[in-house]
């Protein structure tokens, strides 16, 4: 039974590890290389859209692989090769988008709705807290509860 | 305190509901991705002419100081929708004397020169982009896409996508008439 499901997890898992990098793309650096999948990473193929670069294997996303590897021999920075990228792309292209008013919504929103959720739960839960004692019957209305008991009590047979 | 909770429900109904009406309106294209190119002067690129084509290759100075917009193409023998484009940018041409620069995207110099002798050659200059470098610079995603560049050299419009059918060819035409318009009082 465990065997099954390790097999059945690993199944899943294995479409999502696979890169779509060719091996006459892979630079002799390794720390070079190691960079350019970094940064592939953090660029969404423009055909495919929901995919990297690094997993794509649409033209463009090739294309893309070879400039940053490109840009990288030539010196450029991680940021700088994204930012060259971005020049032509647009934010569209990052799938972490940079924080600015047009996605201030998409980068508040789990916070925001994790603190409307707290708040939720610290009301109902003081609300069921402070309600507590109001559910104990005044002296008054104990002494009007024992009249009638006794009373249903009296007329029975 | 209790008022309050009792308009929540109202209140995240009025935002699921706004959020599905933007979500649902059939004007809105999910797939849509903005270009950065426009409104932007035209991107840095030199391209030389597809072998034994008999008309010069394309660069940006090509495409600045024209006295009016010109349609950019990129194309490709192997993008089946652009043999479809094509008629309907060889009509453009003939018909409304709209000028056609042409990108030859990734493609055997041999195998263009073989289209364009089958089908015609509408464009004024095609440059040969044989590695996808300039298409990068134009932030292209695919064949065909075609461009409206201003005069001056303003990338005014982007469409992705073969310009067929008649919502496609009458966005176009609006999009071409709007430059012309525009370039109009200055000149």
């Amino acid at each position: 039974m465990r065997k099954t499901l390790f097999a059945t997890l690993i199944l899943f898992i294995l479409p999502f590890a696979v890169a779509a990098v060719e091996p006459d793309e892979i630079l002799d650096d390794p720390v070079l290389e190691a960079r350019a999948r970094d940064i592939s990473q953090d660029l969404r193929c423009v055909v495919c859209q929901n995919e990297n670069i690094d997993s794509s294997n649409a033209g463009v996303a090739r294309d893309l692989r070879l400039l940053v590897r490109e840009r990288l021999i030539a010196g450029d920075t991680n940021q700088q090769a994204l930012d060259f990228i971005q020049a032509r792309y647009g934010d569209y292209v990052l799938l972490k988008p940079p924080f600015q008013p047009s996605t201030y919504a998409l980068w508040l929103a789990p916070g925001v709705f994790l603190l409307f959720g707290i708040g939720v739960c610290i009301l109902v839960l003081s609300r069921a807290r402070t309600r507590r004692p109001n559910e104990a019957l005044s002296d008054s209305e104990e002494s009007a509860v024992a009249e009638l008991l006794a009373q249903e009590n009296r007329s029975d047979p | 305190m209790t008022r309050i909770l009792a308009t929540l429900p109202i209140l995240i109904a009025l935002m699921v509901g706004g959020f599905f009406l933007w979500g649902l309106n059939p004007d809105r294209d999910p797939n849509a991705i903005p270009s950065v190119l426009i409104s932007q002067q035209v991107p840095e690129f030199d391209l030389a002419p597809v072998a034994g084509v008999n008309i010069p290759g394309l660069a940006r100075a090509d495409l600045t100081g024209n006295p009016g917009p010109v349609v950019v193409n990129v194309f490709a023998s192997w993008c089946v929708p652009c043999r479809a484009e094509h008629a309907v940018l060889t009509r453009m041409v003939e018909r409304n004397s709209v000028r056609l620069m042409g990108i030859n995207y990734k493609d055997k110099p041999e195998d263009a020169l073989a289209w364009l002798d089958e089908l015609g050659n509408p464009y004024e200059r095609i440059g040969s982009d044989l590695n996808g470098r300039a298409g990068i610079e134009w932030g292209i995603s695919g064949v065909p896409e075609t461009f409206i560049v201003s005069g001056a050299g303003t990338v005014l419009y982007r469409y992705v996508g073969p310009v067929v059918g008649p919502e496609a060819e009458a966005e176009f035409s609006t999009a071409l008439a709007e430059a012309r318009a525009a370039k109009a009082p200055r000149t």
